[in-house]
């Protein structure tokens, strides 16, 4: 009976995650028409809210066609693996007020990293296994960008795990009751927040799909579902990275009269906002000042955070 | 450095939240189009109400799109066009007919609203396209100024027009 229930849990945030990464797509798009002084999808149902469901009759229908030149196995595997990754990651989510799954996993975070881990190589299979250039260099682009960004994530969450003194993501927020973490972590999280966007492969950091110069990147071949998937995936990224920042930097659910899973849902939603804010101001940096830009000074930044936590803890006797 | 920079013009963007949009919904509502706008070609006639065109083929000569098909009438001394097509499935608006016209004949007005289901309905002939007035022009008759004998006219007795020359006269 627990074992049902449980999977009936898992299945319901699924669902949810997945709902809530569809109806992104039309958010985004409205809210970065108003940016741009348009008014963006505005014509089916209310305000165009049933955007989602047209788009996905849309995508449902369209042909799912598999190039003859592709690795056929490999090409089905890579969209279902960076979807599943993303997915897997909510288990871990503190989402508090029994809506989690797995919040007190002991090795929360570590189980965070693998999956972003995980989902580099749907992207760079997709990007292999499609035998076209555009396709392969948005992958290459991909292993770099996200491998060398996800060094200096692992190093800026260290410190917070050092002042929680856990893995485990629920007690990461039980020890910001008193003070957030953003204040005394306040560059790890800059550090944190910049290798977020370009682990989700967002803009300003889009350079594995960088459509204006690659076609679609790595999702160049893909059609239909497959590519809805990839699609899902990038939008329920976002989301992802926004209830980890508020997690690990903002307190998670802590505030004040809401119950905490309000307060998870308010603080996640402004940076999901943000985070469409950042794709409408900021424009794509070449690769080379990406890479440059990860390794001189966000890298340096994370080290030299952790060396400074480090230092403090110990100044104080922690 | 780069992050106060983003940040800043993240601000900037954010601040368009409020401003107006310049979406015009377009069946609802409808845009203003000035009188030369370049939309839906159209023949016209002179103030007495005949056709303008004299068949002299330029437009159909300078259409960049060959779109433009007509033949001049058998009967002599008459120089309407026996037919007269546009297929507006390959017209690209350009208006080069407009400027080669001598007559003003063909004129181009603000209707661009010529969606059909069928590809064959997008080619107008000269029935569909001849209107019943002046279009942008509408004083302006061509056989009236062009100098020549015709429709009652005899040579020297439109306006601005001086009576021919004898060239055989002794006195200049």
């Amino acid at each position: 009976m627990s074992v049902l229930f449980a999977f009936l849990h898992a299945l319901a945030l699924l669902l949810a995650v997945v709902t809530l990464a569809a109806f992104l797509t039309w958010v985004e798009r409205r809210v970065l028409g108003f940016w741009q002084d348009r008014l963006g999808p505005n014509r089916v149902g209310w305000q165009g809210i049933l955007q989602v469901a047209a788009d996905m009759i849309k995508i449902f229908f369209k042909q799912d066609w598999i190039p003859g030149f592709a690795d056929k196995p490999t090409f089905i595997a890579a969209p279902i693996i960076v979807l599943a990754s993303v997915l897997l990651a909510f288990a871990v989510i503190p989402f508090g007020n029994g809506v989690d799954i797995v919040g007190a996993l002991n090795v929360g975070l570590l189980f965070f990293l693998g999956m972003t881990s995980l989902s580099v190589y749907g992207v760079v299979l997709a990007g292999w296994s499609s035998r076209s250039k555009f396709s392969l260099l948005g992958g290459m682009r991909a292993a770099a960008q996200m491998i060398s960004y996800e060094v200096f994530m692992g190093i800026a969450v260290i410190g917070v795990v050092m002042q929680a003194g856990s893995f485990n993501l629920e007690k990461i927020v039980a020890a910001q009751t008193h003070i957030w973490f953003i204040v005394p972590q306040f560059f790890g999280f800059l550090a944190f927040f910049i290798a977020g966007i370009a682990e989700a492969h967002r803009l300003p950091f889009d350079l594995p799909e960088g459509e204006n110069e690659l076609g679609a990147g790595f999702h160049t071949e893909y059609s239909s579902m497959k590519f809805g998937m990839f699609f899902v995936g990038e939008y329920a990224g976002i989301v992802l990275l926004s209830a980890l920042s508020v997690a690990l930097y903002f307190g998670g659910g802590h505030g004040p009269i809401f119950p905490p899973i309000i307060w998870f849902a308010l603080k996640s939603s402004f940076f999901v906002i943000f985070l469409i804010l950042l794709r409408a101001a900021l424009p794509r940096p070449r690769y080379d000042q990406l890479m440059s830009y990860g390794w001189k000074l966000m890298f340096p930044l994370a080290i030299g955070n952790l060396a400074v936590t480090g230092g403090v803890m110990i100044a104080l006797g922690q | 450095m780069y992050v106060l920079t983003s940040l800043r013009s993240a601000w900037l963007t954010f601040k368009h939240l409020f401003h107006r949009t310049e979406t015009v919904q377009y069946p609802e509502q409808m845009p203003y189009l000035a009188p030369r706008t370049r939309g839906r070609i159209v023949l016209t006639r002179d103030p007495d109400g005949h056709e303008r065109c004299v068949s002299c083929y330029l437009c159909s000569a300078v259409c960049p799109c060959d779109c433009i098909s007509l033949q001049r009438t058998s009967a002599p001394n008459q120089w309407q066009p026996e037919f007269f097509r546009i297929n507006f499935s390959r017209c690209i608006f350009c208006g080069l007919c407009e400027e080669a016209c001598p007559t003003s004949a063909i004129q181009l007005i603000p209707d661009f609203e010529m969606s059909e289901y069928n590809r064959q309905n997008l080619v107008y002939e000269k029935e569909n396209l001849l209107i019943a007035g002046t279009g942008k022009v509408p004083e302006y008759n061509y056989y009236r100024v062009a100098g020549i004998d015709a429709f009652g006219k005899h040579k020297g007795e439109g306006p601005a027009e001086r009576p021919p020359v004898d060239p055989r006269g002794l006195m200049p």
